[in-house]
């Protein structure tokens, strides 16, 4: 392994490790048993299979989002859409699991299908507003996030709400659409194979395929790939759709194989993390799983904290800037990397 | 006792990616002269005098003003000495109006705000006391270009500039701007100013100044009195002989006429001509060359026949097919292969491997991929052969390319455009920023090529390599072709310089024969 | 579609859209700023949410809404600062500090709020003060026009008054001027001295306190409490109004204004009935079709 990659990963092992420090500085300030929560926060997680089985659960939908991401900054596009796009998905998906009867295996597959096309659609936009006349899809899609949201909350309180239930939730999804449960004295369902799946074909499509290398190099140099003849208007616009299909996955996923209806009346948070997962595994795919996890790690080992001792989970997101700032920061620990890798280049 | 007020001893200067830009290079000025610094592009000048104006620092060496060992940390610090610098390509920012331009960094102030009519009224008492004509109040952007450099002087003289570097002041003047610029580099030096000029305009720093400084290949060949050189001297100073490394060109036959390129007009965005009327053809089987100082409209014209820019006027054929209608993978797809003369900007994925770059033209291609998916051993064992036929120094094909000094980055760029053995090759500045072992694989390379039957167009500012590779030269000369010569062998190296250097040209019917 | 039109053409319409401009406009300010020297403040959004809380919080521990502005302007500098230092010094990627200073803000003020108010929604259970609104005298009683333009918070005239500011800053001063000098071509105010990191910085730490101004507004004076994201989005359309605004102080002023009015049409038209979900799509839907119509234009204009 070159030095220069080694580098990267120390870099972001140390930013992991300093985010985990500041995890353990807030625990400390805010916590009445401060020991004990930090061993929660540690160790809490891998005390019992059911909390394991969580690490997994949270990871599934983190994957996905982190995988649309990966795409993304793998072609220098930072569009934030995913977000708007799990929710939105998630509702139309919901609306298939509701309605459409279907035989039991079937069900669940049609309804991620209508959300990983509707993901694509909607991508779609900022994809083209992009490619061909050059509009920040920063912008376009994070208004399309609020938009998507306005329209998702819409279904639900209009069309498919219980009003038999006093609080803001779908009807019942059908048996025959849920995903069913793959790990005993877990919630792990199959959208994990799902999502493995997915893993691996974004991997292939990423590193092996000639549409994925195209869209590597218009990433890392367009000048370089306008000049061997790329087309970059297709290739942006293929990585909007690839994003869009896997945002529109995640989100469909995660409604039938966690919930029985649709309960989100806000943007679930997945969008932006994928982001900061993304960063963290350098926009690999085999990388985001295992940042993923470490993500889920940190979450359940918050929700555990919070659990016993009054710490909002929401302490999450200042490890996760930490960890964003850090880890993306080029120059930090730079003067180490000059001294490392300039004694190999002589 | 000469009144050397300034002196640069034994400076070096090596960058992180290994070009030693200055070799224990010397440096002397006098007060009050007008000194020519001279060489060929890449020959260094333009370093030692960064070096000077604080911008770059010396890997060793010391600079003695008026005695004192000076450090320079910035421009800043050199301004601070009386140093000031106008750069080939101007500092200004176009939106402003001249004054402020000038006042940029020291701004008159009344209260909070800027006094606007303060500036306004020092640049015209400074224009005035240099004999600039300048209007304060004009957008700079919107002003010639000779008017332009006039406001990059004054900026300098405002900061107390007692010594003035000029960077090829010339170089984007029409004749009758240049008769301007020396009349007032004439009266700055009456008025005290000590002048450097960088140049390679030989008539020019005949006629301006005091004495010559040559550098060629990074190292200085000699500081000379300018009166007692003249200008055929002093280009031989320039481009130097060398041994050349040998190469045996075989007779090849000619095939039909592939790069064809008729009557081309270009011009800029304030209508200054950049071609004019330029027709050429090059036949499968042949090398020609294009030679000329750089600036003189080859980077333009490079640009229109390898589509990155608009045609205004005229129009180009390669391989039988008018490029106007091709995308760039189209063109690539007649045969057309290109060398850019920006290998970091256009020619290279600096964050890619070498696999990932060397394979850029065929990775479409059977053999490279199937059904869509990257053959990956193909591609590996491809890259390792060029590596191996190259002589690539790396760690293997996985090596990141922005991590290879510069010639090994161009060997990788010459291998993916030669391998794919197009019938168009158009080489632009193939060995610049090369080392001589790299320099020499490529030319070997280039002469493979055209055995073949390839029709290349080679574009380069070294004189050596032009004379080495083509069979056949025009000269351009201000955007125009002013020489053919169909044989190179007839030629020689001081015959081929004068009509770079505009002196000599030849007539019409002659030039004709080139299309 | 009567009543509709009735809604619009009344003067509390029009005093609404001075309203609902109002944290727009000071964010859109900022952007302009940080833009013309070259840095684009992608946190914004997450800017105003951090000062919106400070704002509220320091105004109820110390009782006073004027303590709570400086201390919500001096967050909005301090997080600025941060992004500052990690996108000029360590050459963090300008968007991805963006978007860590959003997650920051997202989730780190709810994380405050419950610890100080034991609630992660709002934050009335505490008494934080609001900023005062202003009747102006004498044009106060001017018919129509009066009730439009007097009685609004004090930070509704600062934001108006911002845009001066902005304005005379950057066309006047030689700090405008250098920042100007240093966003259209750095190499000419290298040439002349000037510390570029520096002259960034301070362009990205105003741009911070003209945002912690907005977010101030939002718990201060929109409404007198903070509740979670209730920036919703702001920051980005003040993003997209600085971009078609083409980063001039008066051009971005008048869009701004423009999604203030698809903001105040949004709250109007929610009166009448139409689903509240797709009526507050509005502003968002608006600024969509605004970029997309800039974009198509500046397309067309570079193909001549």
């Amino acid at each position: 392994m070159s030095r220069e990659r080694s580098f990267q990963i120390l870099r972001t092992v140390v930013s992991m490790l300093i985010a985990t420090l500041v995890a353990f500085v807030i625990i400390i300030l805010v916590s009445e048993t401060p020991m004990a929560s930090i061993k929660t926060f540690i160790i809490g997680p891998f005390t019992s299979g059911r909390y394991l089985g969580n690490i997994v659960e949270v990871a599934i939908p983190l994957t996905f989002s982190g995988l649309a991401m990966a795409v993304l900054f793998q072609t220098s596009l930072f569009n934030l859409g995913a977000e708007g796009i799990f929710f939105l998905s998630g509702a139309i998906g919901s609306l298939v699991a509701i309605w459409v009867p279907l035989p039991a295996f079937i069900h669940p597959l049609v309804a991620i299908l209508a959300g990983a096309i509707v993901g694509a659609v909607i991508m779609f936009i900022p994809g083209v507003l992009k490619a061909k006349f050059g509009a920040s899809e920063l912008v376009t899609s994070l208004m399309l996030n609020n938009i998507l949201l306005g329209v998702g909350c819409y279904i639900l309180n209009h069309v498919m709400r219980d009003a038999s239930v006093s609080s803001l939730v779908s009807l019942k999804f059908s048996e025959s659409a849920l995903l069913s449960k793959l790990i005993p004295g877990t919630k792990v369902h199959t959208g994990l194979l799902i999502v493995i799946a997915a893993v691996v074909i974004i991997y292939i499509f990423l590193y092996k395929s000639k549409w994925g290398y195209e869209l590597r190099m218009t990433g890392i140099n367009t000048a370089f790939a306008k000049y061997s003849g790329i087309n970059i208007v297709k290739v942006i616009i293929l990585a909007h759709l690839i994003a869009g299909i896997l945002a529109g996955t995640g989100g469909v996923v995660e409604n039938l194989g966690m919930h029985k209806r649709f309960e989100w009346t806000a943007l679930p948070g997945y969008g932006f993390d994928g982001a900061m997962i993304a960063t963290l595994a350098g926009n690999n795919p085999i990388g985001v799983v295992g940042a993923a996890l470490f993500v889920a790690y940190l979450r359940i080992g918050a929700d555990l904290v919070n659990r016993f001792s009054d710490i909002p989970t929401e302490m999450i997101s200042i490890l996760q800037c930490v960890i964003i700032l850090l880890v993306s920061a080029e120059r930090f620990l730079y003067k180490y990397k000059q001294k490392w890798i300039e004694k190999e280049a002589r | 006792m000469d009144n050397y007020i300034l002196k640069m001893e034994n400076i070096t200067k090596t960058y992180s990616n290994g070009i030693v830009a200055n070799k224990n290079v010397d440096f002397s000025l006098k007060e009050g002269e007008i000194h020519a610094l001279v060489g060929e592009n890449g020959a260094g000048k333009t370093t030692l005098m960064q070096i000077l104006f604080g911008m770059e620092k010396p890997s060793s060496g010391s600079i003695f003003l008026n005695g004192e060992e000076l450090t320079l940390s910035s421009s800043k610090d050199a301004i601070r000495h009386g140093i000031g610098m106008v750069h080939q390509h101007f500092m200004l920012v176009e939106s402003f109006t001249v004054a402020e331009n000038i006042i940029l960094g020291m701004e008159p102030k009344s209260g909070i705000s800027i006094n606007e009519s303060e500036a306004v009224a020092y640049t015209k008492e400074l224009g005035e006391k240099y004999n600039f004509e300048i209007d304060p109040n004009a957008i700079t952007g919107m002003l010639p270009v000779g008017i332009k450099q006039k406001v990059e002087i004054l900026k300098a003289l405002a900061r107390g500039a007692k010594i003035l570097i000029l960077d090829e002041p010339t170089a984007v003047l029409a004749p009758q701007e240049t008769e301007q610029l020396f009349k007032e580099l004439l009266y700055l030096k009456e008025q005290g100013h000590t002048i450097i000029f960088i140049s390679h305009k030989i008539r020019e720093v005949k006629r301006i100044s005091n004495r010559v400084t040559i550098m060629r290949a990074g190292m200085c060949e000699g500081t000379f009195e300018t009166a007692d050189q003249t200008e055929q001297e002093i280009s031989r100073k320039i481009v130097g002989f060398e041994i050349n490394t040998e190469l045996k060109k075989k007779e090849t036959d000619l095939k039909e006429p592939r790069i064809r390129v008729n009557h081309i007009d270009y011009h800029d965005k304030e209508n200054v001509s950049i071609l004019k009327n330029v027709s050429f053809s090059v036949r499968g089987g042949m090398i020609l060359g294009i030679a000329g100082i750089q600036g003189n409209g080859q980077v333009e014209l490079i640009e229109l026949i390898t589509k990155g820019r608009k045609l205004m006027s005229g129009d180009i054929e390669i391989n039988g097919q008018n490029i106007e209608n091709l995308t760039m993978k189209q063109l690539r797809g007649t045969g057309f292969g290109y060398i850019p003369e920006d290998r970091v900007r256009q020619g290279i994925a600096r964050a890619g491997t070498i696999t990932e770059n060397v394979i850029s033209n065929e990775y479409n291609h059977k053999g490279f991929s199937r059904y869509g998916i990257l053959l990956r051993k193909k591609c590996n064992h491809f890259a390792a052969t060029q590596i191996k036929n190259y002589e690539i120094k790396c760690s293997g094909a996985s090596h990141k390319v922005g991590m290879l000094s510069g010639g090994n980055m161009q060997k990788v760029v010459v291998a993916r455009e030669c391998d794919a053995l197009p019938k168009v090759l158009i080489a632009e500045q193939p060995t610049r920023g090369v080392d001589l072992g790299a320099a020499h694989i490529i030319h070997k390379q280039l002469l493979r090529m055209r055995d073949e039957g390839c029709a290349i167009l080679l574009v380069s500012a070294d004189l050596n390599e032009i004379m080495k590779l083509s069979d056949a030269v025009i000269v351009i000369y201000e955007g125009e072709i002013v020489a053919y010569y169909p044989d190179i062998s007839a030629v020689s190296e001081e015959q081929l310089g004068l009509c770079m250097l505009g002196i000599e040209r030849h007539d019409e019917e002659t030039i004709k024969g080139v299309i | 579609m009567g009543t509709l039109f009735s809604m619009i053409f009344t003067t509390d319409f029009f005093y609404s859209i001075l309203r609902v401009t109002t944290p727009i406009l000071f964010a859109s300010m900022g952007a302009v700023v940080a833009n013309l020297a070259g840095t684009p403040n992608i946190a914004l959004e997450g800017i105003m949410l951090i000062t919106a809380f400070i704002g509220m919080y320091v105004s109820f521990i110390s009782t006073s809404a004027w303590i709570g502005l400086i201390a919500a302007v001096g967050a909005g500098m301090l997080a600025a600062g941060i992004l500052a230092f990690f996108t000029l010094y360590y050459r963090t990627n300008v968007i991805l500090g963006g978007i860590a200073i959003n997650s920051l803000a997202s989730g780190g003020t709810i994380f405050f709020l419950y610890l100080v108010a034991s609630d992660k929604g709002t934050s009335i259970s505490l008494a934080s003060k609001v900023l005062p609104q202003i009747n102006i005298p004498l044009i106060q009683d001017i018919p129509v026009l009066g009730r439009i333009i007097s009685g609004h918070n004090l930070l509704t005239y600062l934001s108006i008054l911002s845009v001066a500011v902005v304005y005379y800053t950057i066309k006047r001063t030689p700090l405008g001027l250098r920042m100007r000098a240093v966003g259209e071509k750095q190499e000419a105010a290298e040439s002349v001295g000037i510390n570029v990191i520096k002259t960034k910085a301070i362009a990205i730490i105003i741009s911070g306190a003209l945002a912690g101004f907005g977010g101030a507004f939002m718990s201060m004076g929109y409404v007198s409490w903070f509740s979670r994201d209730m920036v919703s989005g702001r920051g980005w359309i003040a993003i997209a109004a600085e971009a078609m605004g083409r980063t001039t102080a008066l051009g971005t002023a008048v869009t701004s204004l423009l999604f203030g009015t698809a903001d105040a049409f949004a709250n109007s038209v929610s009166v009448l009935g139409w689903p509240a979900d797709l009526v507050n799509t509005i502003p968002y839907c608006a600024t969509l079709v605004g970029l997309f119509i800039f974009s198509v234009r500046e397309y067309r204009k570079r193909q001549q």
